[in-house]
């Protein structure tokens, strides 16, 4: 490659941090002191350039330094790893999290989503414009901005402050003067960081242990059984481990519902190097259920993926977390670190000659990086932009390879697969949705949180384990399966929520999000967060969502407000091109929400 | 590579199993519309104008870069594939200006496209980028087809001068830090503006003649010779307008070049007009 570089020079603060990611460098070549040899040995090509997915940790390094990512910290990582320094920038102004020009370091992301904006969060805005001023506008080092779903809607309105020179950190329920002091103060340690505003209820194995067992504390996972699943797979063999899971009838929990069965036997059916990916980046709005099993069940997601990796053969595991999940990556880091310890991960896993290690990858503030094959290019270091499938990721995934990618609640229902039999699972739940699932409750309910039941339950009966709405407030709409999802409305109480049951009303479960809206909630607005979001978050890659999301934007905004005459069909002529058009779920499903609201007449009145 | 049979608007079709739909189409003379599909690039398969309806699949596929499959069910003209072509055209022409975009309107015709239902929407409307002699960066005219990026990287150039940067509506073809093009590893080939569908990118000389409306087409013509600079004998296609080299272009088929050439054929052709 003819690599030309800018002339810009790291700080030392820059280099520090980029080199206590990639390690010292070895040569003149690559940014070091130049030894004798280099003047006639060429250091680099592919072994440089295969370090290449070692950019996004890298960039971080400095963010979470510098606050920002100047030229020559730029030029510096680029020098490191051999990535010319445009493709580069365009990862770099790919993630919300991310900046290219300074500002001040210490940056409140303030969640305006809709299970937010239901708590509150217009009011927390005006408050911290006041305090701070306009968002994005602080000069000295603080600021705020406004920010999608962060997957705290049971604690919402939340707040995710990212702190350089310290680490990051969410907070829950969020009052202006809390913000204020998490931005100026002290950043606490995350042993402080306790799980008491958790809400969860257990109606099955996936929250057995939350709340009870220590999600630091290895000893207390084996003690409550852990591990004792990986044990049980290793005896079965590998594939018999795929037949349990095929017997079980086991979906894809992050919203496709695709079996997970045949997904396991294709990778493992495929040519290797194989690679498993446990897709951690959960940032569908009113989503927070994986945040929670990785931030109290951590264990169980790495046991789940060393099953995963013996039953396909890989020896290698991604985990990809949303940037915006400190605790989570923390605990799980701090996880895979035990694990190691105690050889439950690494080069032979419990004493069985098996390999198997998990990389933890962080994201950066991209939705899109959810989708598989964006995950796979945000992994290696190019733009998170969604590949064109086919080929499958169980063909050609991460680096080229047949991969198994599945999504962190998806994993956590191997254990139980494995420890009490397909069979037994295929028994709970209706014959379509087999197992329990998560549900995550939240806007306008008493009691907010994730909620573990049977499938078959009816969407009424979630809202009441929720304690239902507030007193003298009358449900208005339920948003089921987050922003990619569609609008019911108390019409549809009885319905199980069920792949099947939302199926046949035209709804879809999606990754389980349950927003609730009461009657006290103008529904325009949060239809208009929605489209919003959709026009933030596409990656831009193709036409009829680059583009599309805007004008599915503009029209709406012109049916709530005038003039609505012709924009309904508009809407629909919108909605039709990216579903059909777009390259990738997010496109294809940017217009289901407000093409159900406006069905509903939920905006632009009854049509 | 073996044969197969598909079905192409419900006539059986016999085709090779390592060509796309795109190129199986063509062989039946069917006139499937291209905006970001060039023969010597790698299928970006970002403007979805290809677009062709399979049974079995949910979402349409696009033509470029999906190959055929035995018993594969076609239809490249159904309701569903000229909707998303007519919204395709719509929302490239309500947001980008097209008026460079050869055959743009014919399209527009075909499908019935009318860009100014989006009147007063959204655009990517922003000054001419001139900072070097030799092409402008119209970027007002750009559709993201990803093509000069691909010519400047892998697919040509290997220069890696220019990527996409910033995300969804706001995502646009730069530099790092958008540096001016005599700053960056730019080299100067024009192999951006030699794929570029648009006129996005446009050679100096072309863009001030048709700002001063002396940019004649009528008046034109194209003469094949190759490049004398070196050995390895590129094809050239000059056009001339009164006795005027205006620009030099390369045959996409020609298996030297495959339509791509180096600063001294594209752009050293001053000396020819010294007197």
């Amino acid at each position: 490659m003819d690599l030309r570089l800018m002339t810009a020079e790291p700080t030392a603060a820059e280099r520090d941090a980029v080199d206590k990611v990639l390690g010292e460098p070895d040569s003149g070549w690559v940014g070091g002191l130049r030894r004798a040899v280099d003047g006639h040995a060429a250091v680099g090509g592919r072994s440089i350039r295969e370090r290449r997915h070692q950019l996004l940790p890298a960039l971080h390094a400095v963010q979470s330094s510098a606050g920002w990512i100047s030229q020559g910290a730029l030029n510096y990582i680029c020098r490191r790893l051999t990535v010319p320094p445009a493709e580069a920038y365009g990862v770099v102004t790919f993630y919300a999290m991310l900046s290219t020009t300074p500002r001040p370091p210490r940056v409140a992301h303030v969640c305006d989503d809709v299970s937010c904006a239901v708590a509150g969060a217009g009011g927390l805005k005006a408050a911290l414009e006041r305090k701070l001023g306009p968002a994005g506008l602080g000069t000295g080092e603080v600021t705020w901005i406004r920010s999608p779903c962060l997957g705290m809607c049971d604690q919402a309105p939340a707040v995710f402050l990212q702190l350089a020179g310290g680490h990051d950190w969410a907070i829950g329920s969020a009052e202006p003067d809390s913000v204020v002091s998490g931005l100026v103060g002290q950043t606490p340690a995350f042993e402080t960081g306790d799980s008491s505003d958790l809400h969860v209820s257990s109606g099955g194995p996936l929250l057995a242990r939350v709340g009870k067992e220590s999600p630091s504390d290895l000893g207390d996972y084996r003690a409550a059984g852990g591990y004792s699943a990986l044990a049980r797979a290793f005896d079965m063999g590998p594939q018999a481990v795929i037949d349990e899971i095929t017997l079980s009838g086991l979906t894809g929990r992050g919203g496709a519902a695709f079996p997970t069965g045949r997904k396991w036997q294709a990778v493992a059916d495929a040519a290797g190097p194989r690679y498993v990916v446990a897709n951690g980046d959960e940032s569908e709005p009113g989503t927070f259920k994986d945040r929670v099993l990785m931030e109290e069940d951590p264990f169980a997601v790495i046991e789940a993926m060393a099953i995963a990796g013996w039953a396909v053969g890989a020896e290698k595991g991604y985990l990809y977390i949303r940037g915006e999940y400190p605790l989570a990556t923390q605990r799980l880091g701090d996880a895979i670190e035990q694990a190691r310890v105690y050889g439950l991960l690494g080069g032979n896993v419990l004493g069985r000659g098996v390999a198997f290690d998990i990389e933890l990858r962080r994201g950066a503030g991209a939705y899109i990086c959810g989708e598989e094959t964006a995950l796979f290019n945000s992994i290696e270091g190019y733009r998170g932009e969604p590949r064109s499938k086919p080929p499958y990721p169980t063909e050609r995934g991460l680096f080229g390879q047949p991969t198994l990618v599945n999504n962190i609640e998806t994993l956590a229902n191997v254990l139980p697969i494995i420890n009490g039999g397909g069979q037994a699972f295929a028994a709970t739940g209706t014959p379509g949705s087999t197992g329990t699932k998560l549900f995550c409750l939240s806007g306008s309910v008493n009691r907010p949180g994730v909620y573990e039941v049977a499938f078959g339950a009816t969407l009424g009966q979630l809202l009441d384990m929720a304690g239902g709405v507030r007193p003298g407030r009358r449900l208005q709409a339920i948003l089921v399966g987050g922003a990619a999802g569609s609008f019911v409305e108390p019409d549809s109480l009885d319905v199980p929520a069920t792949f099947e049951g939302l199926g046949a009303i035209g709804a879809s479960l999606g990754s389980g999000a349950v927003v609730v809206f009461d009657d006290t909630v103008e529904m325009p607005s949060i239809v208009g967060r929605i489209a919003e979001f959709f026009r933030d978050e596409s990656c831009g890659q193709c036409v009829p969502c680059r583009v599309g999301t805007v004008r599915q934007e503009e029209a709406l905004h012109r049916l709530i407000e005038g003039p609505p005459d012709g924009q309904v069909g508009l809407l629909n002529e919108i909605a039709a091109v990216m579903r059909d058009g777009s390259i990738c779920g997010l496109g294809q499903t940017a217009a289901t929400a407000v093409q159900s609201a406006v069905a509903l007449g939920l905006v632009g009145g009854a049509t | 590579m073996s044969g197969v049979v598909i079905t192409v608007d419900g006539r059986p079709v016999e085709t090779s199993a390592d060509l796309t739909i795109l190129e199986t189409c063509r062989e039946e003379g069917l006139d499937i519309p291209t905006l970001c599909f060039l023969e010597n690039l790698t299928p970006a398969n970002t403007c979805r104008i290809c677009v062709v309806e399979i049974g079995g699949s949910r979402a349409l596929v696009p033509a470029c870069s999906r190959r055929v499959e035995s018993g594969m069910q076609i239809k490249t003209e159904s309701e569903r594939v000229r909707h998303t072509r007519m919204m395709v055209l719509e929302l490239l022409g309500s947001s980008v200006d097209l008026s460079l975009t050869p055959l743009v309107d014919q399209l527009m015709d075909r499908y019935g496209a009318a860009p100014d239902r989006f009147d007063g929407g959204a655009t990517v409307e922003e000054a001419p980028t001139i900072d070097n002699q030799l092409f402008v960066r119209d970027y007002a005219k750009c559709i993201l087809c990803y093509k000069c990026v691909q010519a400047c990287g892998v697919d040509a150039q290997n220069t890696f001068a220019i990527s996409v940067v910033g995300r969804g509506f706001e995502a646009r073809i730069a530099t790092e830090y958008q540096l001016a093009l005599p700053d960056s590893a730019c080299v100067f080939c024009g192999n951006c503006f030699g794929v570029c569908p648009t006129g996005a990118l446009i050679p100096t000389t072309e863009y001030e003649m048709r700002a001063a409306g002396t940019w004649d087409e009528d008046a034109q013509t194209v003469t094949r010779t190759i490049c004398p600079y070196c050995g390895v004998g590129c094809n050239l296609d000059l056009v001339v307008q009164d006795n005027r080299i205006l620009k030099a272009l390369s045959p996409l088929d020609h298996d030297v070049t495959s339509g791509h050439l180096c600063i001294k054929g594209r752009f050293g052709w001053q000396h020819v007009q010294s007197e």
